[in-house]
């Protein structure tokens, strides 16, 4: 699975940054480090819909609020089915 | 609402933006020869002896704007009817000399080159002077004057003569292109070659960056440009030029003084890589300094690796206030990475030929890096930052003994003493450009809060901490 997050300005200035951190703190704590590979993008064009990231190509929009329980939701369950 | 410091700069600007105006149309090539006569019409001559003249410069510029001769490896390039042919007489003493008793000129010289004549009056006998200019200090009246060109003048480095022509010609094997002459030459005659037709060409064959995604890399500098208008409208102006998003190079100064310092802890001296006429200054002046130039590519080129890297497929294209940034964008180990490069005269031309008054537009954001990464656009920036860096790192027994050279005068004294071993300083921060980067010849204005805005700029970072900044792209 590839979750990629947008580190372009505008989600910059929402939050990407804790959005990532967040995330590399739940890979680890869910010790899905070769599952799960997180990258990062400049732009994803919708910068309305920050913070944007996509999973396995499918867009979301996130907060550093919602990332957590989105983690929970999408990856977890995904990687686990 | 002031574009530009000097008229010439106003000129230089209006051949590039009828050259990129006639590229978006696809009709540079029918009307190419039409360029002169756009910019000089009617008969009344307003520049030169005549319009014919006037008209024969601009169709140089145009070659310039297209991107110059290519036989001439060097982005700086003299047009040669375009130089006047400045008088450089060296000192002389003027009509101010009023024959005084004490004769301090004659007194000081210790060529015997002072002479006078039955009313006193001094004269410099040239088979003497030596052009050490101690007589000029000493006049009261400073009636001795350098007679100098002002290109001569502003090449520091001493790669300007005069040719068989007694025009001004530019050796390239001294030259390092900071652009220094570009900026003073007050006829407009030493000019950068223009790469802005290679950038038109990216933007449109990216079909609104659905071939590819074409990236804006822009410098701290813009801080300090477009004053007219607001940094966030220049970003939006940037994206209905047609690139796909805008990311600042200061990112890649973040990570620049992260990887500095680590690589300064472990050297014990270093020199910066980030301005490529200083690098390009040690290569040709102290190549005993060479292996202690940073390893690390310049900001531009760290932070478009990355995006090359990340983004594929993609077209870089950095902007900035520099002329060498052309030249670096050149070298192999540099041109993977960065596609083309601009100044922001060019930008702002590019922005007039399709008519874009960017004062209208909304404003987008621009916010990638942090304090430390902004503040590389002003001399002593870097130093501070790898200060941070060594500090973020712990890397607390290592003493920084930073030496900020503001210009390549302060960087060749830096240099020549490190060379000889006579000084203890452990990171010499190189900027060939007076101020750093805001003095760039590439910028549109210089002004003297220049500093202060690159300053306030950087306080208005989101990220505080280097750490912070580069922690998103691991």
């Amino acid at each position: 699975m590839k979750i990629t997050v947008c580190i372009g300005s505008s989600c910059h200035i929402k939050g990407s940054r804790q959005v990532v951190e967040q995330l590399q703190n739940l890979i680890q704590k869910n010790n899905l480090d070769k599952e799960v590979e997180l990258a990062g993008t400049f732009c994803m064009g919708k910068c309305q819909e920050g913070v944007c990231i996509t999973v396995n190509d499918d867009f979301y929009s996130v907060t550093p609020d919602t990332i957590e329980s989105f983690f929970t939701k999408n990856v977890l369950t995904k990687v686990k089915a | 609402m002031r574009k530009f410091d000097t008229k010439v700069q106003h000129l230089k600007y209006k051949v590039l933006r009828e050259v990129a105006r006639l590229a978006w149309n696809d009709t540079l090539l029918q009307n190419i020869l039409d360029i002169p006569k756009t910019i000089v019409h009617g008969d009344t001559p307003t520049m030169r002896c005549c319009i014919y003249k006037e008209r024969a410069i601009l169709s140089e510029r145009v070659k310039i704007a297209m991107g110059g001769r290519d036989d001439n490896k060097n982005i700086i390039e003299v047009i040669e009817i375009a130089c006047d042919e400045c008088p450089m007489g060296g000192y002389e003493v003027t009509n101010a000399c009023r024959g005084c008793l004490a004769h301090r000129c004659e007194d000081v010289c210790r060529f015997g080159a002072i002479k006078f004549d039955h009313n006193h009056v001094a004269h410099i006998d040239k088979t003497k002077c030596k052009e050490c200019g101690a007589c000029s200090k000493v006049c009261p009246y400073t009636a001795i004057i350098n007679r100098k060109r002002p290109c001569e003048n502003a090449c520091k480095i001493k790669a300007i003569h005069m040719n068989e022509n007694k025009a001004a010609a530019i050796d390239n094997h001294k030259c390092i292109a900071c652009g220094a002459c570009v900026y003073q030459c007050p006829f407009g005659a030493i000019t950068d070659k223009s790469f802005i037709l290679d950038v038109i060409d990216i933007i449109k064959k990216s079909n609104n960056n659905k071939n590819y995604k074409v990236y804006a890399v822009v410098a701290p500098s813009i801080s300090s440009q477009f004053t007219y208008a607001k940094l966030g409208q220049v970003i939006t102006g940037l994206k209905e030029l047609g690139f796909y998003t805008v990311i600042e190079a200061a990112l890649g100064a973040d990570m620049v003084a992260d990887a500095e310092s680590r690589e300064l802890a472990e050297k014990g001296f270093l020199t910066s890589s980030c301005c490529p006429a200083f690098v390009n200054y040690i290569e040709k002046n102290f190549p005993d300094l060479v292996p202690f130039i940073s390893h690390n590519l310049s900001p531009m080129a760290t932070i478009a690796k990355y995006i090359k890297e990340h983004n594929d497929p993609c077209k870089i294209v950095f902007i900035g206030p520099c002329t060498a940034k052309k030249a670096e964008v050149q070298k192999k180990e540099v041109r993977p990475y960065v596609d083309a490069a601009m100044t922001f005269e060019e930008l702002q031309a590019l922005f007039d030929s399709k008519d874009l008054d960017i004062t209208t537009l909304g404003e987008s954001v621009l916010d990638n890096a942090s304090y430390f990464g902004r503040i590389f656009a002003r001399c002593g920036g870097l130093a501070d930052a790898v200060k941070q860096g060594l500090k973020e790192h712990g890397d607390t027994d290592f003493e920084l003994n930073a030496c900020s050279c503001d210009g390549i005068e302060a960087c060749k004294v830096a240099l020549l003493k490190k060379s000889k071993g006579i000084s203890n300083v452990n990171f010499i921060e190189g900027m060939a450009c007076n101020g750093g980067c805001i003095g760039g010849a590439g910028c549109l204005t210089h002004g003297e809060k220049n500093k202060a805005e690159v300053d306030k700029y950087g306080m208005e970072a989101y990220e505080k901490t280097i750490t912070d900044a580069i922690s998103v792209l691991k």
